[in-house]
């Protein structure tokens, strides 16, 4: 069994940073990542980094900005606290030799973006992401923190209690992909998850491939509630084949989006009549859909985002990233032709339930990064706000778990007094885990706390060692089957029911529909099978993990957007076509209840330090 | 093990074996879920018709390198060969998605990002160093050949030991070593557009590998720092952030015997590196410098 202070799952911008500030407050923190740490999807962020540095600009803009973004379904403390620290956090990676891009001054730049009342987007050229990752990689390796990278996590170590505000964390079982081994890590301290988005839920989508959630999907099964998952961005500008991100930066400088038939449709159908092309990613996504569902869309799937007339010494200047993603990923030239795009799945605002400091509802367990939801983006998160996310409340989960003192935190967690039961959600297939026979352990894992009757289990060593028991037994039965389903059909069949039915459009039906399917899948990953018989380097094995993960993520993300019967940020309801203040300033909560999924609901905080959020109408 | 599987017995006696065996597979073998594939695919294909790049209803041949230390029948190296039908845009990593998904789930490479940002899939393609991901198939003459980056342990199909880069890489120091600090937490160190831009090409890495697997004295030499090592020296000593005292040190660190001289510019690092990063000319440059230090010495 390994042994650390702290232990960081997840070595994207969110895992770096939370194993640095506990590093510096004295904790012996270990990074345990399923990729090495520079191959995690961080890298892959484009545009910028949101932080008020400048005169002229102060956090109070930033949080009322960030506020008005979310819909008014952003938490204030976490806002507030996100305004507050991204300055220092930002000069902090230039101090740690960040190449940010530069004024004449030999100042950082900062750029605008869209929803800012400010240009306070930080960047680094179009490679803000990768920049930040390495920066941040560079200072580990400065430390001599330890990464076991290739290690892939596949369950807590949690104690049995039968309430989960009782459970304690106290490690992580881990699967040592190189060698197939599975160990055991104990943390003394505090695990915490940052391991990223869980675009793969969708076939169409900006993230990587590796972005499966499952930090999300094993927290919610030892307990923790999932918040707001039903708020999924999409990105307007996907390159249609891969899902490749064509950057908000070419409507920025002026690209122009056109239909089938040549009209400049953001302003010919009225969708935004100042901004435009401009306007936010919500309604440029909805529009181009709608394009295309009125036949007036290229090959009955896509529109034509156009930078021709910029010119290519323009374009070569400040484009020139876009010009190699179109050429190498979708095989066009884009100074002689337009471009293809369509919206993509690119977001998940929602995510583990954490207050200010990281915390989970469960002892020793935090969460930070897009695995997380504090939350500050509420139903629409602003570009340029994530990766400040990463560094500040990564630094403050580090801390926070190295045993730091950040004051009492704002937001609550779990089933307060003042949360509200949702009874009456008409779902048409019981929700869930699929019973299973009784002592066994189950191969999809769902047995993850307290399912084997026995005594309850509440001592660290004898948890952790249990979990890795557990997590024995389900890989060997994953891999003795001979025959099955595969878990890529499975993957498939889920992605693309997520796609036809929960995407940037949703109605009552198609939700449903999306309910049954993934029930279908549920019950065919009974079946799966893991052919490659190998111990080393199995990824057979590993995406087999991962696709359970993903249908549980699938299954919050429809269930959040049924019971949701309103029009808020980038949730569309067919049948609700307004935001409904009276019924919905509320977070969507998920339970896992020992398998039975719970729907309950809490309010969301507008009171800040020293002034309270009034919802406004939110026209650009 | 070594990547070199002679070419005339993969042709000759494995290979057609495994043609039999995965031409099966694809005929008849074909799931619920496939059958569905093939349809939505079949759509899709048509409903991108009019493009010049697609050929509707055509395959090509993609030869992959298999290899597993434990599994019987793979210990001994081999090619595989699947069938995967041209689409517009299919890039190399999207044809072995493919044969994975659809005919062997055994098929082990490493991919993340999609997007040449990750570094997860430089391999050796038809005989050249490239990123799977940003390597349209169009591009390519056929068969498409893959096999993992030459001059690196196998552990297995495509999957190599990264760990000799690693440390490489961690050999030169590679983190910002600024001589004193600015004043005020909220002050940012100065650094000039013209600086920012000698180095940007530099900071572009993805610590793919690609450069270190194309370079013959890395091959020859284990302890040879090699171009991507090199490449981040130098992306520190010309930071004017890091400050005189501190670039003397960084050159003194290339400047030994695995260090700067070894390279003898033959520029296939520069060749292959995915993100254009002119490596052997950065080499040159700290090799220039070294010397102008050591003059200021004499
Ligand atoms: C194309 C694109 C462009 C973007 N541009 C911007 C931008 O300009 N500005 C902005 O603010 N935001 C941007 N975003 C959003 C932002 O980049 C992401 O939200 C953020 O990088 C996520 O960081 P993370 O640390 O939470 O996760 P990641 O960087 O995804 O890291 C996750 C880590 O967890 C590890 N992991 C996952 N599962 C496991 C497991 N089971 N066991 C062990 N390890 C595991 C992975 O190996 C990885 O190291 C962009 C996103 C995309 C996709
Ligand atoms: S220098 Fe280029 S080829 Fe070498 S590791 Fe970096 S990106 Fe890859
Ligand atoms: S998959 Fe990331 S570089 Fe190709």
């Amino acid at each position: 069994m390994h042994e650390h202070d702290v232990l960081v799952i997840g070595g994207g911008g969110a895992g770096l940073r939370a194993a640095i500030a506990a590093h510096e407050e004295g904790a012996d923190v270990a990074i345990v990542t399923k990729l090495h740490p520079v191959r995690s999807h961080t890298g892959a962020a484009e545009g910028g980094i949101n932080a008020a540095i400048r005169e002229g600009d102060d956090w109070e803009l930033h949080a009322y900005d960030t506020m008005k973004g979310s819909d008014y379904l952003g938490d204030a403390p976490a806002i507030e606290t996100l305004a507050q620290d991204s300055p220092e956090e930002t000069v902090q990676l230039e101090h740690w030799g960040m190449p940010f891009s530069r004024e004449d001054d030999g100042r950082v730049s900062q750029r605008p973006f869209g929803g800012l009342s400010f240009p306070r987007t930080t960047y680094a050229g179009a490679e803000t992401g990768h920049h930040l990752l390495h920066v941040m990689y560079e200072q580990v390796v400065k430390r001599g923190i330890q990464v076991y990278d290739e290690w892939y996590v596949s369950n807590l170590a949690v104690t049995d209690h039968d309430d989960a505000e009782d459970r304690e964390c106290h490690g992580v079982v881990a699967y040592d992909i190189k060698t197939g081994a599975v160990e055991g890590f104990k943390a003394r301290n505090g695990v915490i998850l940052a391991t990223g988005g869980t675009g793969q839920v969708y076939d169409h989508t900006t993230n990587a491939v590796a972005n499966t959630g499952d930090g999300a999907a094993m927290a919610y099964r030892a307990g923790v509630p999932l918040e707001d998952m039903e708020f999924v961005q999409f990105h307007p500008t996907t390159l249609p084949s891969t899902g490749v991100l064509i950057s908000e930066g070419v409507r920025g400088e002026g690209g122009i989006l056109y239909n089938s038939e040549g009209e400049r449709f953001m302003f010919e159908y009225g969708y935004a009549n100042n901004a435009g092309e401009l306007a936010s990613r919500d309604v440029v996504s909805r529009a181009e859909l709608t394009e295309v569902n009125a036949g007036r869309g290229v090959e009955d799937e896509y529109v034509y985002l156009d930078m021709r007339h910029l010119g290519e010494e323009r374009i070569t200047d400040r484009l020139e990233n876009i010009l190699h993603l179109a050429r190498d990923f979708e095989g066009v030239d884009a100074l002689e032709e337009p471009m293809p795009v369509k919206p993509g799945q690119h977001y998940e605002m929602g995510g583990i339930e954490t207050d200010e400091n990281g915390e989970t509802l469960i002892d020793g367990l935090y969460a930070a990064g897009e695995c997380a939801c504090v939350s500050v983006h509420g139903s629409n998160r602003l570009g340029g706000n994530a990766l400040p996310e990463l560094i500040v409340f990564g630094a403050r989960a580090g801390r926070h778990a190295a045993g730091a003192d950040l004051g009492e935190a704002e937001i609550t967690k779990g089933k307060t007094a003042e949360i509200e039961e949702e009874d009456g959600l008409d779902t048409p297939v019981e929700p869930g885990a699929v019973p299973s026979g009784d002592d066994e352990a189950v191969a999809d894992g769902s047995d993850d706390v307290a399912a084997d009757g026995g005594a309850a289990v509440v001592d660290p060593d004898e948890t952790v060692r249990r979990a890795v028991e557990r997590e024995r037994t389900r890989i060997e039965e994953l891999m003795q089957k001979d025959e099955g389903i595969k878990h890529s059909d499975l993957r498939a069949d889920l992605q693309q029911s997520m796609t036809e039915n929960v995407n940037v459009f949703r109605n009552e039906d198609g939700l449903k529909q999306a309910l049954e399917d993934i029930r279908e899948v549920r019950e065919a990953y009974q079946d799966v099978y893991v052919n490659d018989p190998s111990r080393t380097f199995n990824t057979d094995l590993i995406h087999t993990i991962e696709t359970r993960n993903l249908i549980d993520l699938a299954e919050a993300i429809t269930l959040g957007a049924l019971a949701r019967d309103e029009f808020r940020g980038a949730h569309w309801r067919q049948e609700h076509q307004e935001r409904k203040d009276d019924e919905w300033l509320k977070h969507t909560m998920l339970s896992w209840n020992d398998g039975t999924p719970e729907l309950w609901y809490k309010p969301v905080i507008l009171e800040g330090e020293d002034k309270t959020y009034e919802p406004k109408e939110r026209s650009y | 093990m070594s990547t070199q599987v002679p070419e005339e017995k993969e042709q000759s006696e494995t290979e057609q074996e495994v043609n039999a065996e995965t031409e099966a597979e694809i005929s008849e073998g074909a799931s619920y879920g496939d059958q569905r594939r093939d349809q939505r695919d079949a759509q899709r294909r048509q409903s991108v018709s009019g493009a010049p790049a697609d050929i509707e209803g055509e395959s090509f041949r993609l030869k992959v390198f298999r290899y597993d230390p434990e599994v019987e029948g793979k210990m001994e190296p081999r090619f595989d060969d699947f069938a995967v039908p041209k689409q517009k845009g299919m890039t190399v990593l999207d044809a072995l998605i493919y044969a994975r998904d659809r005919y062997d789930t055994t098929l082990t490479f490493r991919h993340s990002c999609r997007q040449a940002v990750c570094g997860s899939d430089a391999l050796f393609i038809n005989g050249r160093q490239r990123l799977g991901c940003q390597t349209q198939i169009s591009d390519l003459e056929e068969p498409v050949r893959v096999e993992p980056l030459p001059h690196q342990d196998v552990v297995k199909d495509l999957v190599v030991d990264m760990e000799h880069f690693y440390d490489q890489m961690h050999a030169v120091e590679p983190f910002f070593q600024p001589e004193e600090d600015p004043d005020g937490d909220l002050e940012e160190y100065r650094q000039t557009r013209e600086n920012r831009e000698k180095i940007k090409m530099s900071t572009r890495c993805i610590w793919c590998g690609a450069c270190m697997s194309s370079c013959n004295i890395a091959a020859g030499d284990n302890q040879y720092l090699g171009p991507a090592a090199i490449n981040k020296a130098y992306r520190f000593a010309m930071d004017e952030r890091e400050g005189e005292n501190m670039k003397e040190h960084r050159l003194n660190v290339m400047d030994q015997e695995h260090g700067v001289w070894r390279c003898q510019t033959q520029f296939s690092c520069t060749n292959v590196c995915p993100k254009d990063i002119p490596l052997t000319e950065h080499i040159q440059e700290l090799k220039r410098e070294a010397v102008k230090q050591n003059l200021k010495f004499w």
